[in-house]
């Protein structure tokens, strides 16, 4: 291993998804400036013509994100980076990707909301609008590092999921993980678990290009392969056609949402410090995982019991890993920076098996250690 | 060295703040081989407007990324040295730029005061390096990270024409840090 | 009677969900007959459209197509034109879809002056959502949401194609189809942004609120309202008023933006990989 070419270097969280975006294989960049996430775009531009890539600031946000899908469609791994606002706009034809299944990466370095809100400083508050956001019923792939280093990887994560389940994959992350500087170990190029998305194995005259493999996901031919057919934001038949059969109209709202349910196994990731004895448990992600994992230390100095479950994946949501730890401690606490939105998740997974409590912070400050500490203090005291 | 130390530079935007935690981030984390983090704190303005810098530098892998009680604090303005210096550990340094700060606050810490500014002016004949005296400064003063990382941070940091103005800039306030240093001995 | 049509068509789509007497036909031919003029391989067709009646375009024929959201068919072909220059990228759009909601989209398009063909079928209204007025309502006309007679003062695609910068601009009309399947052979084969605006009747919305009750009614207004630029000249501005002139209005060469970006490209990889 120590022979492969590995680079440490200082770089930022939007750096840092840049590098993984590319070793991930990422060839198409479009998007709208806007803060916390234009470092992603600076790097874009920057780096993909290098390589073969292609980048192009296009006039709204809304464009940016049809732009990376018709990239994608003609062959192009594709991301996009915004924020809040821009991720509002974006919602329109996150949903087009997610009924076309069109893979592709949408970034959003969450800044304090509703609205323009907190332009520089960081936020919490897009948990539920990632999950339901576009209209209509549909499952969503939403990571959410919350170290520099884990933007790299959940960067490459993103896009092989995306092209996996042909689906859109959100990254989430916030503005101190997209503006913080860490040591990073950059993976050298052939160390890196690289998924393209599958191309049909059958003649164009037999390709349906929506009828699903036994995994419950359609081979992908892009376009300008020799195989014509049909993409639209219409519900569709097997052949990609607008259908008003009530059957295929079901068969196919379930399985765009079936094949992430399905996979949930594959698509949770999450980490556990000191939870085997735990009888408190935190839950949290992002920046705010950082310092909910500080808060355990001080507990565990003061002899109390905590630990803390930290989640990469937040959309699937992991219910059954979060059912099983309410089944074990006494007390849940939801750290996060809004008025409490993964709580909600974390209530209806618990299922009344121990008390779960929400702390919340949405004052443009990252949420530190000592006050997790003092929720802890307080709850055991009640 | 405490496991982990936690460090503080604030002004205003433009100075230079964030760019000087970089710096410091990466002469820790990458040359001496430790484990930092930077972050910063900026509003909406370009230029102006209060700006912070934050480094945590540790032997250990870091979890919570920003400062809670600054063992170091840099106050390149009046504003800014007010606002933080009540996050300043009681047995922490404070460094001020004194052609900026009239006013020191009355605390435990242990407070140094350079003209910085003025300095960079009239040794240097720009303002623009006055983050960079102010690193050569706390190293100086602290040897939170060693003078020769420092120096390779410096290069990798700054624009090529400016790299010998700034590396001035690192020994002239690592300098003047040490006199004072001595001058404490004596 | 299987004619040149057939060769490009998903024949299962067929029958159209267009009403009797809809223009939307008509362009679907010229189209069609142009493309088999310029003997294109239709695997490195991709044609794209948005939302509306005109956009069902994209389901009925045999190229690479993509029935996209409202108003944004042109940055989706953005995307794809980036991707793949060597794709010959079509976009049809309707009045509303190219200059309400897509306006914006495509004035940039234009700006860019990226190689893709954008036609617009302009039938003066919004006939999926049942008639109301657009962009390209005439003044004083009528539609579900201008019961009382428009007021908006309606956008000249041509001139708003013209000074955003593309590179091909002709307007058509349904009623002269040999004159817009050679506007429309032309756009198809320039390089850079070309656009052709047709007009177009819809005799089920736009003519039953505008006295113009059949099919026949509303065609004949077409060719009375049509103007040829020489003609167009001598006409008073007050004779203006009412109607559109037909033809060619600008025809330049101007570096494409896949072009553009390709030296982009060169540039970059000759300076390196930097960190």
């Amino acid at each position: 291993m120590n022979k492969l070419k590995r680079n440490v270097e200082l770089l930022q969280g939007n750096e840092a998804c840049v590098k993984g975006a590319i070793l991930s294989g990422v060839r198409f960049f479009a998007g709208y400036p806007i803060t916390p996430s234009s470092e992603i775009a600076e790097g874009m531009a920057r780096l993909l013509p290098q390589i073969g890539g292609k980048f192009v600031q296009m006039e709204d946000e809304i464009a940016s994100i049809a732009a990376v899908i018709g990239a994608s469609i003609a062959g192009f791994k594709s991301l996009t980076a915004t924020s809040g606002p821009g991720f509002s706009l974006k919602q329109e034809n996150l949903g087009f990707a997610i009924i076309s299944e069109i893979p592709c990466v949408i970034v959003n370095a969450q800044r304090g909301g509703p609205s323009t809100g907190l332009p520089t400083k960081p936020s919490q508050g897009d948990m539920m609008q990632a999950r339901w956001g576009t209209h209509g019923d549909h499952s969503i792939i939403a990571l959410a590092p919350s170290t520099v280093n884990e933007v790299l990887t959940l960067t490459i994560k993103a896009v092989n999921f995306s092209e996996k389940y042909r689906t859109p994959v959100i990254l989430l992350l916030d503005e101190v993980i997209a503006h913080m500087r860490e040591k990073v170990e950059i993976p050298a190029p052939e160390e890196v678990e690289v998924i393209n998305r599958k191309k049909p194995t059958v003649p164009p005259e037999e390709y349906f290009p929506f009828k699903p493999d036994q995994n419950g996901i359609p081979p992908m031919a892009n376009f300008g392969e020799g195989y014509r057919y049909h993409i639209t934001g219409l519900i569709h038949n097997q052949k990609g056609l607008p259908t008003s059969n009530p059957q295929e109209i079901d068969s196919f709202i379930r399985r765009i949402n079936n094949k992430i349910q399905e996979n949930v196994k594959d698509i949770i990731i999450y980490e556990k410090y000191f939870l085997d004895d735990a009888k408190i448990a935190l839950i949290a992600c992002g920046s705010v995982a950082r310092a909910a994992e500080r808060t355990v230390k001080l507990a565990r100095e003061e002899g109390l019991k905590v630990g803390l479950l930290k989640l990469l994946t937040i959309w699937p949501f992991p219910s059954e890993e979060v059912n099983r730890l309410a089944q074990q401690v006494d007390l849940i606490i939801v750290p996060e920076m809004n008025l409490g939105q993964m709580v909600l998740e974390v209530e209806r997974a618990s299922r009344g098996n121990c008390e779960v409590v929400s702390y919340s912070r949405v004052d443009g400050e990252l949420i530190n250690p000592i006050e997790i500490l003092g929720k802890i203090q307080e709850e055991i005291k009640k | 060295m405490k496991e982990r130390i936690e460090i503080c530079l604030s002004g205003a935007g433009g100075q230079g703040l964030i760019l000087a935690g970089i710096i410091l981030a990466e002469a820790a984390g990458i040359y001496d081989g430790k484990e930092a983090v930077q972050t910063q704190s900026y509003g909406p303005e370009a230029r102006g407007g209060a700006s912070r810098s934050e480094v945590v530098i540790s032997n250990d892998s870091i979890d919570y990324p920003k400062v809670i009680k600054s063992d170091i604090l840099l106050a390149l303005t009046q504003t800014a040295c007010d606002k933080y210096v009540k996050k300043l550990s009681k047995d922490g340094i404070l460094v001020v730029d004194s052609s900026m700060v009239k006013e020191i606050p009355s605390v435990p810490a242990k407070i140094y005061q350079f003209p910085i500014t003025k300095i960079a002016q009239e040794k240097l004949g720009t303002k623009l390096v006055t983050n960079i005296i102010s690193l050569g400064i706390i190293t100086g003063l602290t040897k939170v990270v060693s003078m020769e990382a420092l120096k390779k941070a410096v290069y990798n940091r700054v624009p090529s024409k400016a790299k010998e103005v700034n590396e001035k800039a690192l020994l002239l306030g690592f300098d003047i840090a040490k006199d004072m240093k001595l001058k404490e001995e004596s | 009677m299987k004619t040149v049509i057939n060769n490009y068509i998903r024949e299962e789509m067929f029958p159209n969900i267009w009403c009797p007497g809809c223009g939307n036909g008509i362009v679907l031919g010229a189209i069609i007959r142009a493309i088999d003029d310029l003997k294109w391989d239709k695997n490195k067709i991709a044609m794209i459209s948005g939302i509306g009646c005109s956009s069902r375009i994209t389901g009925y024929v045999d190229f690479c197509t993509m029935n996209t959201t409202h108003g944004r068919a042109l940055p989706f072909a953005t995307g794809i034109k980036m991707a793949n220059p060597n794709m010959k990228v079509v976009v049809v759009m309707g009045d509303g879809d190219c200059s309400a909601i897509g306006g914006n989209h495509f004035i940039h398009a234009a700006r860019r002056n990226i190689d893709l063909t954008a036609i617009i079928i302009n039938n003066m209204i919004y006939g999926m959502t049942g008639g109301q007025y657009s962009p390209l309502t005439p003044t004083k006309k009528f539609g579900t949401t201008a019961p009382y007679g428009n007021i908006d003062q309606s956008f000249d695609l041509v001139k708003l194609a013209k000074a955003a910068g593309a590179s091909y601009v002709a307007r058509g009309t349904v009623y002269h189809v040999r004159q817009l399947t050679s506007l429309i052979k032309k756009a198809l084969n320039k390089k850079g942004f070309s656009v052709v605006e047709i007009i177009s009747d819809c005799p089920i919305s736009y003519g039953k609120m505008n006295k113009m009750r059949t099919v026949v009614d509303m065609l004949k207004w077409i060719k009375d309202m049509s103007v040829s630029k020489k003609a167009w000249e001598d006409l008073s501005p007050e004779e203006k008023k009412e109607k559109f002139v037909i033809g060619e209005f600008l025809d330049i060469d101007r570096p494409d933006y896949t072009e553009l970006y390709s030296k982009v490209m060169e540039e970059a990889q000759k300076m390196g990989v930097s960190r």
